[in-house]
């Protein structure tokens, strides 16, 4: 459960960056975009083990970000709070990707009508960018959080596999397949996800197809 | 008062305006590519002019020298765009309380029943856009702009995406927010028809630059502005009602000449703007007999225009007012029509056609 409580958290702090980003992306012309462009695809391009090593090195309790964050109390390295942080991180690009394309496909002459009527920017995008981009953000989500669940690589190079701690599933399946006898338990936690990855697509699909009704108009 | 000033380089052309906008109707009148929607935009501000000043009843709107730019959600501008734009995920109902939101207390509104009434709108209110009409969607544009509590309205060619029959169907809704609701509008158009039934002042665009200024027949009736093309040039006349024929015919009275057109819904005694077409009007040096054309009207030749091609135009003063007429210049020289020459212009009946019938 504790997998759970990682992708949770993970894919809901995600989330507002992402729609953030890929607004940005999708709207707005600024010096650099290309650069922030790579920058938010990096964790789908490197390898997972570079990102959790990179993780490692900036908030770490040595790290630059990871030592001024301690002073507050935050310590990410081999805690849960570290999981969620490389799971949120390797969920982001999918985010992003999927909630840019849906950004792209609202007619930006809608969003002038709305700011004609009075409403503010910051309005026009609760108001109407929000919900007609509702089934991008919904599928956006739950990739994201489909990857968070399975994010495997720089969590245990981040945080390691600590049971209780910062096991998830996927590294407590690799951890009992690397003892005699643990087939029984891993196939259990097979299971497990297999459950969790299905339910979550299911109820995806249904709020994204009432979602998209809305947005189309009938 | 509206008042625009405003420069903005365009491909091919720059744009370089200098109008104002009294209360009533002011259409923008040109053909396509000549800035007009440029000018509308930059007056609700969706748009950022390289330079200009746009002032409405004193409050500046916008002004590049002095680096003032009010966001187009604070002009308080009603915008009717040329394709609708309602929102799609809302309801009619919704749509058309959106700009009420936003609304400042202050303003002086109108009430959703009311404007509701008003558009005939009544029975949409459940329904989404996508499943509405393009005269539908229009008519809920234009209620969504006026509950905004908007100080003026912007129309960009409302009608330029509507079927003839829908145009017919939309157009008197403007006429009662003209007549009724009172509210100032700037209304783009390129259809000599909706200047002759809307505009109480006309500012004729040409090429970036504002042609002519003036009342709906000052301009229409200058044969210098035809910035819809030859074909869309005419004149606008004021005529009264006279009676009813039982033939199918009514009877107008424009300044002591009888006009003749198709029976039109008006009562005897009301007044009419009708339009005549500069193509449809034949000149003759004699009054003309038995001749199966109803319409006559006695003139003097007041000026006549020619350019590079075969054409030429005429405007004659009749008792009516000014008619514009088409002929060609082979003609004109036979008939030896010169500045002050008597003759009389032929109007076929059916020329006066219904869509250029407006109340006014």
């Amino acid at each position: 459960m504790l997998s759970l409580r990682v992708s949770i958290w993970a894919t809901l702090a995600a989330l507002p960056l992402a729609v953030f980003a890929a607004y940005a992306l999708a709207r707005w012309k600024f010096p650099g975009k290309q650069i922030v462009n790579s920058l938010v695809h990096l964790p789908l391009i490197l390898p997972p083990v570079v990102t959790g090593y990179l993780l490692l090195m900036v908030f770490g309790t040595k790290g630059p970000v990871g030592g001024a964050l301690q002073q507050i109390g935050i310590v990410f390295a081999f805690r849960w709070t570290g999981a969620a942080l490389a799971a949120g991180i390797m969920a982001f690009p999918l985010m992003v990707r999927a909630i840019r394309l849906s950004v792209e496909a609202v007619d930006p002459k809608l969003e002038q009508a709305a700011a004609t009527l009075g409403a503010s920017r910051l309005m026009c995008f609760a108001t109407i960018t929000l919900p007609m981009i509702l089934p991008g953000l919904i599928a956006g989500t739950v990739l994201g959080f489909a990857k968070a669940m399975g994010e495997f690589g720089a969590t245990i190079t981040f945080v390691s596999s600590i049971p209780g701690q910062t096991q998830t599933l996927p590294s407590a399946i690799y951890t009992f397949l690397q003892v005699p006898g643990g087939e029984t338990a891993a196939l259990r936690l097979t299971l497990i996800s297999i459950a969790i990855a299905l339910t979550a697509l299911l109820l995806s699909e249904l709020l994204a197809r009432r979602a998209a009704n809305r947005a189309g108009g009938r | 008062m509206l008042s625009v000033s405003l420069q903005h380089a365009l491909p091919g052309f720059g744009l370089d305006v200098q109008f104002e906008a009294p209360p009533g109707v002011t259409v923008l009148f040109g053909r396509s590519g000549t800035g007009k929607t440029t000018v509308i935009q930059a007056v609700a501000g969706l748009i950022r002019p390289d330079q200009g000043r746009v002032t409405l009843n004193g409050e500046v709107l916008f002004d590049t020298t002095r680096r003032h730019w009010l966001p187009p959600h604070k002009r308080r501008m009603g915008y009717v765009f040329q394709e609708g734009r309602l929102f799609p995920h809302l309801t009619v109902r919704q749509n058309l309380a959106f700009g009420q939101w936003f609304a400042p207390r202050d303003a002086k509104r109108e009430s959703l029943d009311r404007v509701v009434e008003l558009l005939g709108i009544g029975l949409l209110l459940q329904r989404r856009p996508g499943g509405l009409s393009g005269g539908e969607k229009q008519r809920v544009a234009i209620g969504r702009a006026l509950l905004a509590a908007p100080r003026m309205i912007l129309a960009d060619e409302p009608l330029s995406a509507l079927d003839e029959a829908r145009k017919a169907e939309i157009m008197p809704y403007f006429e009662r927010l003209r007549d009724e609701i009172g509210i100032p509008m700037l209304y783009v158009s390129h259809s000599a028809a909706e200047v002759a039934r809307l505009a109480t002042t006309v500012v004729a665009l040409q090429d970036g630059k504002v042609q002519r200024q003036g009342t709906a027949a000052e301009v229409l009736g200058d044969p210098a502005v035809m910035p819809a093309g030859v074909r869309a040039a005419g004149a606008l006349l004021q005529a009264r009602v006279a009676r009813h024929h039982s033939d199918g015919l009514t009877e107008l009275d424009a300044g002591g000449v009888p006009l003749f057109l198709p029976q039109i819904a008006k009562a005897p005694g009301s007044v009419v703007r009708i339009r005549i077409s500069a193509h449809e009007v034949i000149l003759s040096r004699q009054r003309p007999e038995g001749l199966s054309a109803l319409n006559i009207l006695p003139g003097t030749v007041e000026h006549l225009r020619t350019g590079g091609g075969p054409g030429a135009m005429v405007s004659l003063t009749t008792p009516a007012g000014r008619v514009l007429a088409r002929v060609t210049r082979r003609s004109a020289q036979a008939l030896g029509l010169d500045t002050g020459a008597e003759c009389f212009a032929i109007v076929k009946t059916v020329s006066i056609a219904p869509e250029d019938i407006g109340g006014g």
